[in-house]
């Protein structure tokens, strides 16, 4: 009686071993580190590395090592001092497709990680960073799309003289006709040629007809936008060098955007919101603005604009060139010294750009910067989303020569906007305006901050319940000291083994199983003495005491997982965290605290004469 | 055998529990009459807005802090020290125009130097969905536990521990509207866990009821329960006691963060104990236990019987 076979041992030890070796990493702490990756298609190789090493060296950087693993470079440094001065200089040396960011490197040391070990990642709580929750604007997309049919819709009937009218009413076509033959022959083609558009059902009358997107077409716009858009602040992200960032869907219109370690987060969010673009447009010499002005007439083929300033000028409704053309910008700053931005445009751009300062040379050309936004508001109660856009002429100047598809843009009232600029023209634009609905911040010295306090928080709960343990139930409590120790290296080692993201909720998770965890052995113990009031063999009252709490124990530990279950499924981040630990923690006490205290208690007591136990 | 011939010591829990009661329905009262009248204190989580935690390297001046926003227009703005004097929190209720860049017009308007420890922004629509999701998951655990307990007991001993929790739940959040004490999305998952918390230990009294309605021939429901609560009951004390240690470490030790965390917790094992003794046993007795309704094979064969 209460011997476990040997294998069942072997098998106890077995685990044991294997969870304190994957436990193991998470001792070791880490370095202060340099990532450096490449943008887009670009793969940091074997070269860069050498570049980077040599570039370090002459600098007389101090660090610790440089290495190559998963097309990653990783510059480990021994103080913070070397790793911003090396930004700075790799920031400066490096060409645009590498992103330079700093990080925190575990330093396991090799055997270890190449078995596999990892150290537990930690959530934005307990290294600092930003979390965004942000919303594509979704109504903006359906009704940007509408205006996309308006076109291709008038296009279509057009060419046989089909319609009266087309106009647009909020998100619906509606097109008026002649006679009802021509409205019948229009329907024809619509179904074929612009079968995204269906019509409203009750909506048709003798000469007219509304169209609206069908609900397929509406989700395909819906979904290119949310992935135009994930593409967009990805290099976004990229160019504000951050390692390690997670940017991904959430549900059908939101995105998530978590960057680790970003310091200036009011620079973050300038630039992941920003729906910001910029338009080339010739100025309209021939009419006076001021006339058009007090006349409230703008000439046709003309558009009133005005300078931050609220100065007006007259420019040709005709777009040279856009955003979209851009493939490069860079700030910098002129002769002068003001602020500037040179631009690179693709070939078409350059092609229109060449042609236009040809025939124009002495005109005068704008630079039109249009902003976005959409925010959310209460009115009355209710939450609206409110929509604005500006339109800002930032300079126009004299065309002095011609060019293509190199130039410069000046009249920028500061560098950091010139900056800006050029980080929002390189990394593209948004196709839908997005809007911040949720941010949580949290600074380096709380996130420093928590971690401490939380593992303090473990430590001293886990040697009071050790005390406790040992003071009221002997050399048993003893055994359930080592189980509930082991218990807390098995939730390290399968967080770290799952990577599961660690946060400061998730390290209450912990210190609440060590609470918890030692009740499947008070129920055991309290049933061993139970037994013993009535029982004078001792062997059999040790194993009765463990047989009958067995099903008590399981039956409360799967109510609590349900809790937990539900807590995981509903959580937000932070949560969830809580949730993993104290589900992983419910699931890994049982088996310490049933299998692996069973097997000590066999080896103190098993198969022994014994007297008395000390319980 | 009795067990006071095991030298087990025998409180009268059951002959008590009119005390329980009246104990009970006074807290659930207050508890419902505060939440009805006072409300709670929601934070940003659920209300929307802003918040934001400076760290200064000496004290703070919280009345300079105070002018600078009104000044500046910001209404309804709440700053006090979080923690210690160098610390200073800063709560702003969702403006006519709250959007994420506030909180940064905010920093860069009280100058350099500061150390930004915290910034929270949660939109309008974001807090909305949030109550509603906390809810639901609320009830979503319950209807889990409520079949999870008929299926493994009976539908008594769920209805038992519903109740248990229930009255867990209602003080527990009585206590923070009582007490005004900010509830957030942490204190949320607190709950939760309490919920799970409170169960096992009303399982554990439950699954002690049942083996005694098996192992002896006593009928009476009473005694039964009576003699279930006292054997189980040093293992109850003990295991709330070893949870209490470790929730008051994080209490002390955990910082402002998890603070409210760790007191809903500490609450709710507290009210989840008394609960397990007291509200799920009472429950079931007052629903008229028998222990017919224990053995399997025969009350399915009642229930054949009442066929017509």
């Amino acid at each position: 009686m209460n011997h476990y076979a040997p294998w069942k041992n072997t098998l106890v030890v077995f685990f044991l071993f294997i969870t304190s070796l994957y436990a193991l990493p998470n001792i070791y702490g880490s370095d202060l580190a340099i990532q450096i990756t490449g943008t887009g298609d670009y793969v940091v190789e074997e070269n860069d590395l050498e570049g980077i090493n040599n570039s370090l060296v002459e600098n007389a950087i101090d660090f610790k090592s440089v290495e190559l693993i998963n097309s990653n470079i990783l510059i480990r440094f021994n103080d913070s001092k070397s790793q911003l001065s090396s930004k700075a200089l790799l920031k400066d040396t490096l060409s645009r497709n590498y992103v330079v960011a700093l990080n925190l490197a575990p330093s396991v040391p090799q055997w270890l990680s190449g078995l596999g070990g990892k150290a537990m990642s930690l959530g934005l709580d307990l290294r600092g960073g930003v979390h965004f929750l942000l919303e594509v604007d979704m109504e903006a997309v359906v009704s940007t799309s509408i205006d996309r049919y308006y076109n291709e819709l008038r296009t279509l009937l057009r060419k046989d003289k089909l319609y009266k009218k087309i106009r647009k009413e909020d998100n619906l076509l509606v097109a008026s006709f002649k006679t009802e033959e021509q409205k019948n022959e229009a329907k024809k083609l619509i179904k074929n040629d612009l079968f995204d558009l269906r019509i409203v059902e009750g909506s048709e009358s003798e000469l007219e007809v509304s169209l609206e997107m069908s609900s397929n077409a509406q989700k395909a716009a819906k979904s290119s936008a949310l992935n135009q858009n994930i593409t967009t602040l990805r290099n976004r992200v990229n160019e504000l060098g951050v390692a390690e960032p997670i940017i991904q869907q959430q549900g059908s219109e939101r995105i998530v955007v978590q960057l680790p370690g970003v310091q200036d987060t009011a620079r973050a969010k300038e630039i992941l919101g920003a729906v910001a673009t910029v338009e080339f447009r010739l100025v309209d010499e021939k009419n006076d603005v001021q006339t058009a002005i007090q006349s409230g007439k703008i000439p046709s083929g003309s558009k009133l604009y005005k300078f931050k300033d609220g100065r007006p000028l007259l420019l040709k409704t005709t777009v040279i060139s856009t955003g979209e053309n851009i493939v490069d910008a860079s700030s910098s700053v002129d002769k002068d010294n003001n602020p500037m931005v040179s631009i690179t445009l693709d070939n078409a751009g350059g092609r229109t750009m060449l042609e236009t300062t040809k025939e124009f040379l002495g005109y005068r050309m704008a630079v039109v910067f249009i902003e976005n936004q959409v925010e959310t508001i209460i009115e009355n109660g209710k939450t609206v989303k409110k929509r604005s856009k500006t339109q800002d002429i930032i300079n126009a100047a004299t065309i002095q020569g011609t060019f293509s598809n190199r130039f410069q843009i000046t009249g920028l009232d500061s560098s950091r906007e010139a900056r800006n600029l050029a980080l929002l023209l390189r990394a593209g634009s948004l196709s839908a305006p997005i809007e911040i609905i949720e941010e949580r911040t949290i600074g380096p010295s709380l996130g420093a901050d928590n971690i401490q306090k939380g593992l303090i928080s473990v430590l001293v709960g886990f040697a009071l319940v050790l005390v406790f343990m040992g003071w009221r139930y002997r050399v048993f409590g003893l055994v359930a000291n080592v189980a509930l120790t082991l218990n807390l290296i098995t939730i390290v080692s399968i967080l770290s083994m799952l990577q599961a993201t660690l946060t400061l909720p998730g390290i209450a998770g912990i210190v609440l199983t060590v609470g918890m965890a030692v009740d499947a052995n008070v129920l055991i113990f309290e049933r061993i003495k139970e037994e013993l009031r009535s029982t004078k063999n001792i062997q059999k009252a040790i194993s009765a005491g463990y047989e009958k709490a067995l099903l008590t124990i399981a039956d409360a530990n799967i109510t609590t997982l349900i809790a937990s279950l539900v807590l995981f499924s509903f959580g937000t981040g932070a949560i969830k965290g809580f949730a993993v630990t104290l589900s992983i923690g419910i699931i890994t006490s049982m088996f310490t605290a049933i299998i692996v205290s069973r097997a000590m208690i066999n080896l103190i007591y098993g198969g022994k004469k014994i007297e008395e136990l000390s319980i | 055998m009795s067990l006071k011939s095991l030298n087990i010591p025998v409180i009268n829990f059951v002959g008590n529990r009119k005390y329980a009661l009246i104990f009970s329905t006074i807290l659930l009262a207050v508890s419902i009459a505060s939440i009805g009248f006072q409300g709670l204190k929601f934070g940003i989580d659920f209300t929307g807005g802003t918040l934001i935690e400076l760290g200064y390297e000496k004290t703070a001046d919280l009345e300079d802090i105070r002018s600078k926003l009104t000044s500046a227009n910001y209404s309804g703005a709440n700053v006090q020290y979080f923690g210690s004097d160098t610390e200073v929190l800063i709560q702003l209720e969702p403006q006519a125009t709250t959007s994420a860049q506030l909180s940064s017009s905010i920093i860069r308007m009280l100058g350099d130097g500061i150390d930004v420890r915290r910034v929270e922004f949660v939109g309008p629509k974001v807090g909305e969905e949030l109550t509603n999701d906390g809810g639901l998951a609320m009830l979503y655990a319950l209807i889990g536990i409520l079949i999870y307990v008929a299926f493994r007991f009976e539908y008594r001993f769920a209805l038992g521990s519903i109740a248990a929790l229930v009255h867990d739940v209602i003080i527990t959040i009585g206590i923070f509207s009582l007490l005004q004490i900010e509830f957030d999305l942490t204190v949320l998952a607190a709950i939760l866990a309490v919920i799970g918390y409170s169960l096992n230990d009303t399982i554990v009294v439950f699954d002690r009821i049942r083996e005694n309605f098996l192992s002896t021939r006593h009928i009476e429901p009473g005694p039964i329960v009576n003699d279930a609560l006292n054997q189980t009951l040093s293992r109850t004390l003990m295991t709330s006691l070893t949870t209490l240690i470790v929730l008051l470490a994080l209490f002390y030790l955990g910082g402002e963060v998890i603070h409210s965390f760790a007191g809903a917790l500490i609450i709710g094992v507290v009210i989840g104990t008394y609960s397990s003794i007291y509200v799920a046993s009472s429950m079931i007795l007052a629903l008229g236990i028998s222990k017919e309704d224990i053995l399997p094979s025969e009350k399915e064969k009642k229930e054949i019987d009442a066929r017509p």
